[in-house]
């Protein structure tokens, strides 16, 4: 049985983190190295917790799928990561930093966390500087700031367009310093496949070796889970191809609560897909929505080239429906909008799917040179892509799966239901709420790894004892056992369907039933279809060689397999949130002009879903308290 | 549009390997190199035969897995991307393409199109980081860094690490790679008080994995999916020189760890 204790201490806002700190045990210096941890990913999270833990003088092992821990998906992040510096002396502050980060995430995140991580924010900054970050700077040598997803103030610090790549580096050069020092021990090319529970707590995982097909266990006095997100159960997402749900999916079997699962977010301005063959959608930055003008024409099937099209044909339709934010609403309300107006038919390009994205007037008004600065690397790649250049034709855009806000369920101290198991970054579910804002997963990444679990981990194992464990434990084997059987499962498929062909199939059900708008109907629809499908790809899925060796196949197909399964969770939380929240619209519960419409009467809590053995999941709540700010209606029109 | 592919298959490490003509059919321009493998992998996949294994991850150029050798260039004909930014638009119908894996002593071949390229980690380890530890860092702003400074820090610290600059170079020198981290650190206060070392630690680490010599051939930019200018090699040769000369004495690969007695 699932208990939900937030453990989030007593106190003001402001001091709850210092007081909580200092209520924390400590684990003495010479114990410290007779400890030994186990850290799941490589990403900010992962490597900025791996490393931080190896100074503190733990012993860690990290683990990462990819051949070495700099390639993990924290790389691909562009825009930049928030810090309340209030650097530019625009009225920014922690509070406010706080007040937009549960704002943006509409009311479904908990106010001690977000506060902690705004609190932290400023720290990040200094930190990443320190380890060699280089960051855009004034030419008076200061950091340079820019503004971001419509906030009121300047506070994204940004490194050219690929502040995530320089941040991961920044993370994996600390993580580097202590593998060489001894101190953390890295196992490239090595995927997590179960979690090993022993008297109710976390004390390993099994992994496979992806050169040899070993199956090995390791064993520890606690278990750091930072694997990511879950996009790619749509199939075509932002996500790198290897991204995926298997580690905290397979905690969520083993009894960890899983938080908010239908909390996915959307992200409006992707290059639409082109072609059947497609694998992946690739981000054009939201910055472009600055300068950038959407537009679809006015009358349904209009097939002149844009350029013909006169300004009074043209429905800018975000400028039409919000006309405060304009082009610059939040992402979700962007997403949707884009959606609805490709639904009724008014979309361009191939399939109907995109709406311009036009800089044409921004062109005219500050000169091309001014736009090719800003945006030039932008307009190469969209051309490098689709093969048009979008200095003479606008470009298209259309929504693509992004982020998941949803996540394993931790507590204040980053523990999962699990004791033992910590989970961080875009793994756990804490920080966003129902919508994240642009900015902030890369903050949150690296305030869970370098500020706030090396802490709290340490008072779990200050006050646990735990027995070693052998390798022949008897929970060992069951769970190498359980790993053994399905890759003996995933080979014996009869070769009819390859794995991507079911994935495909999986994303499409999803994206129509539990994508940027969702309704009961087209739910339960879902809940219908997938266990089939399910079926179908048991029976038939082809995965070609042998668990001995270098499986491409192998690897993949293990993870489809538990998108499979975890689609139907997502569904269930999708099913049972009847209300339209963030980036969660459900279409029983807008306004008559197609807002969303929250119930916090009735859906004020964080919804965390316990796996049941042959039955349907069983959802906990977590009521979400409202002590220092009042839940508004976010409205942009 | 439809292709005829040469694509290296290697069993293993220790086993031959050859090339193999495979037939690419009904390929759309639209698609990316990786795509069009993808295609012929589902359909050797679907016949029983393996797939042929080839590294990627992110397909948007960042995260520096691919490595592929596309007519006898890393990356392929184009300047400034990696392979996932290929499209098949830049291939003339019914070509013959010819793919190979990189190839250098440090970079074992896993199988078929796959190397290990763990050396580039080692490498790093040695000495490609700035010591300090989380907390207790000072305010962002307390050192000022002039815009020239870091943006010329940026531009060598954009490199990928996928290693097309070894696979590029005869002598399967990883300078690119050294002077990239070597330069962005020695180009930022932060990272002054260890650049001695980290210049003779890095470039030790590098004779020890297995690379060459700089031939001076810059076949290594040439190749660089982020255009890693050359002209940061010369400025690992003079952090080299200054390091040595500087500290004559034997080149230390570590001084003692000054953490040693809480270990």
């Amino acid at each position: 049985m699932i208990v939900l204790d937030s453990k989030v201490p007593p106190g003001p806002l402001e001091t709850k983190w210092d007081h909580h700190r200092f209520s924390e045990k400590l684990v003495s210096p010479n114990n410290k190295r007779r400890i030994d941890i186990i850290v799941v990913g490589s990403g900010l999270a992962g490597a900025s917790a791996a490393s931080t833990l190896g100074q503190l003088g733990y012993q860690v092992e990290c683990f990462c799928f990819q051949d070495s821990p700099r390639r993990a998906h924290s790389i691909a992040a562009q825009g930049g990561i928030n810090a309340a510096k209030n650097y530019q002396d625009d009225g920014d502050s922690v509070a406010r930093l706080f007040y937009d980060t549960i704002k943006g995430g509409d009311f479904r995140s908990r106010e001690a966390n977000v506060y902690r991580l705004a609190q932290v924010s400023t720290q990040i900054v200094d930190q990443c500087v320190a380890l060699g970050v280089p960051f855009a700077r004034e030419y008076g040598g200061q950091l340079a700031n820019r503004s971001f997803g419509g906030v009121q103030v300047s506070r994204t610090f940004y490194c050219r367009g690929q502040t995530g790549q320089q941040l991961l580096l920044g993370a994996y050069s600390a993580l580097s310093w202590q593998i060489d020092r001894g101190q953390v021990t890295m196992h490239p090319r090595t995927e997590m496949l179960d979690l090993i529970v022993i008297d109710g707590h976390a004390r390993g995982i099994v992994v496979r070796d992806l050169v040899s097909g070993a199956i090995r266990s390791h064993v520890a006095q606690a278990v750091v889970l930072a694997t990511g997100g879950y996009s790619n159960i749509y199939f075509l997402s932002t996500n790198a191809s290897g991204s995926n749900v298997t580690a905290t999916y397979r905690a969520w079997k083993q009894g960890a609560a899983f938080a908010n699962p239908c909390f996915t977010q959307i992200h409006p301005t992707a290059i639409p897909p082109s072609e059947e063959y497609q694998a992946k959608l690739t981000l054009m930055s939201e910055s472009l929505r600055n300068d950038g003008r959407l537009w679809v024409p006015k009358q349904p099937g209009d097939v002149r080239s844009p350029d013909q099209i006169p300004q009074r044909e043209r429905d800018y339709f975000l400028e039409r429906r919000y006309p405060r934010f304009g082009n610059l609403v939040p992402r979700d309300v962007a997403s949707r909008a884009v959606k609805q107006i490709c639904d009724d038919g008014r979309g361009v390009g191939p399939g109907g799917h995109g709406v311009y994205l036009d800089l044409s007037d921004a062109i005219a008004q500050q000169g091309l040179e001014v736009v090719r600065e800003r945006y030039g690397n932008l307009f190469d790649m969209y051309e490098r892509i689709t093969g048009e250049d979008a200095y003479k034709m606008p470009m298209r855009i259309y929504p693509a799966p992004h982020y998941t806000m949803g996540g394993l369920w931790v507590d204040y101290n980053l523990m999962s239901t699990i004791p033992g198991l910590f989970v961080v970054g875009e793994a756990n579910f804490a920080d966003h709420g129902a919508n994240r804002l642009g900015a902030s997963s890369l903050m949150q990444g690296l305030a869970d790894g370098y500020f706030i679990l090396p802490y709290t981990i340490g008072h779990y194992l200050a006050t646990t004892k735990n027995e070693p464990v052998p390798h022949d434990h008897a929970e060992v084997r069951a769970a190498t056992a359980r790993v053994t059987d399905r890759i003996e499962r995933l080979l014996a498929g009869k070769g009819r369907r390859t794995a991507g062909s079911f994935h495909r199939a999986l994303g499409h059900i999803m994206w129509n039933a539990c994508g940027m708008t969702r309704h009961r109907a087209g739910l339960k629809h879902a809940l219908q279809t997938i266990p089939p499908l399910r079926y179908e790809f048991w029976r038939d899925v082809a995965v070609p060689g042998s668990g001995g060796t270098f499986n491409q196949e192998l690897e993949y197909a293990g993870r489809v397999a538990d998108y499979l399964e975890f689609a139907e969770l997502l569904c269930h939380d999708a099913l049972h949130r009847e209300e339209s929240c963030g980036a969660h619209f459900r279409e029983e519960h807008q306004t008559p002009d197609g807002e969303p419409l929250r119930d916090d009467d009735r859906f004020a809590h964080v919804a965390a879903w316990e796996y049941v053995p042959n039955d349907q999941p069983r959802v906990h709540k977590e009521p979400l308290v409202f002590e220092f700010v009042k839940p508004a209606t976010r409205n942009y029109q | 549009m439809k292709f005829i592919l040469n694509i290296w298959r290697q069993k293993g490490p220790a086993e031959k390997g050859r090339f193999v003509t495979y037939e690419a059919q009904d390929v759309s321009p639209d698609m990316s190199f990786l795509e069009m493998l993808d295609v012929v992998n589902q359909q050797l996949t679907l016949k029983g035969e393996e797939p042929v294994a080839f590294e990627y991850d992110c397909r948007e150029g960042i995260c520096g897995s691919c490595s592929l050798v596309i007519n006898g260039m890393p990356h392929g004909p184009e300047r400034g991307i990696t392979a996932c930014q290929l499209y098949m638009r830049r291939f003339s119908d019914g070509a013959t393409i010819t793919i190979e894996p990189w190839r250098a002593r440090a970079f074992p071949i896993i199988k078929d199109l796959v190397v290990d390229r763990g050396a580039l980690d080692r490498v790093m380890q040695a000495g490609g980081y700035i010591s300090v530890h989380t907390g207790g860092a000072v305010d962002g702003n307390v050192l000022l860094i002039g815009k020239d400074r870091a943006e010329i820090a940026m531009d060598a610290a954009s490199c990928i690490g996928c290693g097309a600059c070894v696979a590029a170079c005869k002598n399967a020198s990883a300078m690119l790679f050294v002077a990239a981290k070597v330069s962005h650190l020695a180009s930022l206060p932060q990272g002054e008080p260890e650049r001695s070392r980290r210049a003779k630690a890095m470039v030790a680490a590098m004779d020890r994995e297995g690379f060459g010599t700089c031939g001076n051939q810059y076949e290594c930019e040439a190749v660089c999916p982020k255009s890693i200018s050359v002209r940061f090699i010369a400025m690992l040769n003079r952090e080299f020189l200054k390091a040595t000369v500087a500290e004559p004495g034997p080149q230390a690969e570590r001084p003692s760890d000054p953490h040693a007695e809480s270990h």
